[in-house]
């Protein structure tokens, strides 16, 4: 069999850890190759390898049969390979064409010739079924073609092999559709894909093989057809992972947080960010409200923490009026918070991990005495939850937290906020990002938080966790609330309707 | 040979303990001695160009004028270092905290006028003469560093741009004060000493260095920077400032209140200005205030200072007496016909170098690899 990207034995060291550990991946002429691996598995440090912005201790690449050095990342440019990276790199206020031709411009006397660049994109463009617009601007555009305009600039670049970063991340149902059809054209016209991901239904959906990471080790690959979705998380996880959250029946209590009309405005422009908003979340039950990012969440949530100004409209928790209190008054209230960005407002990251997870307490009698931090006290609440949450690290609570993987941030915040046992606990995509072992355990959590008889309300781009998780959907489009539905009745159909603003529903 | 002298540096920056240098990594370490040799290079080249004959002599000068008399000469390496290290220690921990403080200068100047004003008048104190001139200095710059603060806080004003008005408000305010409260000197650019009561005492620090000059504003300095260490790394209220410094939304969410830590801590930064302009200035056969069109160098001195050491209150100790055995070696140059200016330039030099500290950092982690064959951090 002809393979045209071999990584054989590929051997990555960090200071403590081991990234790669003798890995080797093989992808064939015209396949779909899926990299399936927990967060921290390693499959980024290999595709950095492959790219050249890493170079591994051990092992050889093999590109077309022949051994390569790849240095840089204008190494990999030169041998054909591209990457459609998960966050776009893409200039704003330049067009689709200017953002294709970036880097690599024809020029006659000094000037751009855009007009033959624009020939090349439309051919390209219809070669591949990539629908774009070249001279629309890419602040007009929706994430979907954003992310064909990505496409096309690699194959404007002449890639062979294109490596797919977690590409369906911030798509809608249906945008996720198309994209899974443009990768088939792909294959059709002789490109390979490398396909990064951990969601198993899209690997059932387009990939051909699936070469599966565990903690830095490969653990094999296997033909896709012939391995279920469960094979392919026990593979990925180590164990058994259960899909199917058991929830026990619903048993709803007081109202824990009402919020009545309210209106947050942008901070720079005036647009109102959120509309005359109101819902309540009673005791025992999970509201989720879903949407595509950046349709009023961000600011939804941080009005009610307190992390912005509310311009109109009131919030209640427990019944008290909360709406003017500060954020500690909130947060010793019995409000727990996941935020959206780990990085911006969940960690400090160049404090160590124990100091993370006292962000909020660190003045509680437990962690300070006189003003003077009780650093044993710290470093074991630290070491207590580590272990609950088997959040790893390399150096345990001495670890700054930048150097811990993203997974593991986000379950050091996990842990932070759920040992706060607060009685609501706002989850803003608290899974964004996380491998199908910690999913499958903040879900568990939230539930378990759900049946103690607290409110959770859930932020949630992921339509498998707005279905599976909640009691009760709101959809979010443009700041408004749209729909309201039941996550037993409806459908992913229905719901990427509402959440595209194609269709608006009844609010009770 | 060269094996054996690599082995020994090997051993040596393997060995270097980590407690001592804690607020740095080993490689911020060895950025600064980089920062440090390169500099005195550049001093060593313009002395080549200018004099080439007399240059070796100087760059010893350089290094061993801080020893060349004895306990003296040490004695005057730490009447140089105590303001210094005090004005370090005030950019550092206003930086630790998220702030740029070019306003040291401003605040020693009005912690001078006020431990001046009471170091002169206020004889009747005693015994207690020295200490409440000490306290009035503190005083005067917390109240200089108080006004940035508030502007930042409440009104979002950058500290850079308020700190350095406050710097030129107390060199021309200087003017108008010293000669409405009646302490200008024996020239109009010089003010009154203080009194001897009013004056920093000794503490014995004379007769070990042998010196009419020192007083204890070095171990004033020490304590200063012991006590800013156990804040910054001991306490909630550090744990709080460093919070803020580190990362201001993730401070918010946390639910800390920024406004209240930004002003608290400039209010802090200019408390040790104050203190580092009463070492400076309170003494009777030492440094004189000068009330003229520029603002007090010292301040300025500071972020150099703190610079080289990564803002870690420990380390600024160290960088603060290497700067002033610099100064010392440098007052001697003229010896050898240099200009002792060469020693500013040294410094500039220095801080350049230190600014760059990442280039250094990729150098020496390239050289370690190279060399020893293992990853440095």
């Amino acid at each position: 069999m002809e393979y045209i990207i071999e990584m054989l034995n590929i051997t990555k060291k960090f200071p403590g850890i081991i990234a790669n550990d003798n890995i080797t991946l093989q992808l064939r002429k015209g396949e779909i190759l899926a990299l399936l691996g927990e967060n921290g598995a390693g499959k980024s440090t290999l595709m950095s390898v492959l790219f050249g912005l890493y170079q591994a201790e051990e092992g050889i690449i093999k590109v077309n049969g022949k051994e390569v050095k790849i240095e840089n990342a204008k190494d990999a440019n030169n041998l054909s390979i591209g990457m459609v990276h998960q966050h776009f790199k893409l200039v704003h206020n330049f067009t689709v064409a200017e953002n294709i031709i970036l880097g690599m411009e024809d020029t006659k006397y000094g000037f751009v010739k855009l007009d033959d660049a624009i020939n090349r994109i439309i051919e390209l463009s219809e070669r591949y079924k990539l629908k774009i617009d070249p001279y629309a601007k890419i602040e007009n555009i929706t994430v979907g073609m954003q992310q064909r305009v990505e496409i096309l600039k690699m194959l404007y670049r002449h890639a062979e092999i294109l490596i797919f970063d977690e590409p369906t991340a911030v798509l809608t149902p249906q945008e996720i559709g198309e994209l899974i059809k443009i990768m088939k054209n792909l294959i059709k016209e002789g490109k390979s894909i490398i396909l990064i991901t951990h969601k198993l239904n899209e690997i059932k959906a387009v990939a051909d093989r699936c070469s599966v990471l565990r903690k830095g080790k490969y653990i094999g690959t296997v033909d896709v057809k012939d391995t279920s979705p469960e094979q392919l998380a026990e593979m990925m996880v180590g164990r058994k992972v259960n899909f199917v959250i058991e929830k026990p029946e619903l048993v709803l209590g007081e109202k824990i947080l009402e919020v009545k009309n309210l209106t947050v405005l942008g901070a720079h422009s005036h647009k109102p960010q959120v509309k005359n908003i109101s819902f309540n979340v009673r005791q025992g039950e999970i509201l989720c409200i879903a949407g595509i990012e950046g349709n009023g969440q961000t600011a939804l949530v941080e009005a009610i923490t307190g992390l912005t100004t509310i311009h109109e409209g009131q919030i209640l928790l427990k019944g008290d009026d909360i709406t003017l209190n500060s954020i500690r008054n909130k947060t010793l209230g019995g409000i727990g918070h996941i935020p959206e960005d780990r990085h911006k407002h969940g960690l400090i990251l160049d404090y160590t991990l124990a100091e993370n997870l006292i962000l909020q307490s660190y003045f509680n009698p437990e962690f300070q005495k006189h003003g003077f931090l009780k650093f044993d006290a710290i470093d074991n609440h630290g070491r207590k939850l580590i272990e609950q949450f088997d959040i790893r690290s390399g150096q345990g609570v001495k670890t700054p937290a930048r150097s811990m993987s993203g997974g593991n941030q986000q379950k050091a915040i996990v842990a932070r906020e759920f040992d706060r046992n607060p009685e609501l606990m706002i989850a803003v995509t608290p899974t964004r990002g996380l491998d199908a072992g910690a999913i499958e355990y903040i879900h568990k959590q939230l539930i378990a938080l759900r049946n103690q008889g607290k409110a959770v309300l859930l932020i949630s781009l992921e339509l498998d966790e707005v279905l599976n998780v909640s009691d009760r959907i709101m959809v979010i489009y443009e700041g408004e609330l749209v729909a309201e539905v039941d996550p037993k009745t409806t459908t992913e159909n229905e719901l990427g309707l509402y959440m595209s603003g194609s269709k608006r529903g009844v609010l009770s | 040979m060269m094996k054996k002298l690599i082995s020994i540096l090997k051993n040596f920056i393997l060995n270097i303990p980590n407690t001592l240098i804690k607020p740095f990594t080993k490689i911020g370490f060895l950025a600064s001695l980089f920062a440090i040799i390169s500099g005195i290079l550049v001093g060593f080249l313009i002395m080549l160009v200018v004099n080439t004959p007399y240059a070796g002599g100087g760059l010893m000068t350089i290094f061993f004028g801080g020893f060349n008399k004895g306990l003296t000469s040490i004695g005057d390496v730490l009447i140089y270092a105590a303001p210094l290290l005090l004005a370090g220690l005030s950019v550092g921990f206003a930086f630790k905290t998220g702030l740029f403080n070019i306003g040291v200068s401003g605040q020693m100047a009005f912690g001078a006028f006020l431990a001046i004003f009471v170091g002169v008048k206020w004889t009747f104190l005693g015994d207690f003469h020295w200490i409440v001139a000490v306290l009035a200095a503190i005083i005067g710059g917390a109240l200089w560093g108080l006004i940035p603060g508030l502007l930042k806080a409440l009104f979002n004003v950058h500290e850079v741009v308020s700190t350095i008005m406050m710097n030129w408000i107390g060199v021309y305010g200087a003017f108008v004060a010293y000669k409405a409260a009646g302490l200008v000197g024996s020239t109009t650019q010089n003010a009154q000493k203080v009194a001897r009561s009013g004056a920093l005492p000794a503490w014995g620090l004379d007769s070990i260095f042998n010196s009419n000059t020192i007083n204890n504003g070095i171990i004033l300095a020490i304590i200063a920077a012991i006590l800013i260490h156990i804040i910054l790394n001991k306490t909630t209220f550090g744990f709080e400032l460093k919070a803020v410094g580190l990362n201001k939304d993730s401070a918010k969410y946390a639910g800390i209140n920024s406004k209240r830590n930004i002003i608290l801590s400039m209010v802090i930064a200019g408390a040790l200005s104050g203190l580092a302009a009463a070492t400076l200035y309170l003494n009777v056969t030492g440094e004189t205030y000068k009330i003229e069109t520029y603002p007090i160098e010292q301040g300025f001195e500071g972020i150099a200072v703190a610079l080289l050491a990564y803002s870690g209150p420990l380390p600024i100790i160290a960088s603060s007496i290497f700067f002033a055995w610099l100064k010392v070696g440098g007052d001697q140059l003229s010896g050898w016909g240099y200009d002792p200016n060469i020693i500013g330039v040294i410094i500039s030099a220095i801080v350049y170098f230190s600014a760059l500290g990442f280039i250094f950092k990729k150098v020496v982690k390239k050289i370690f690899k190279k060399h020893f064959g293992g990853e440095i951090i």
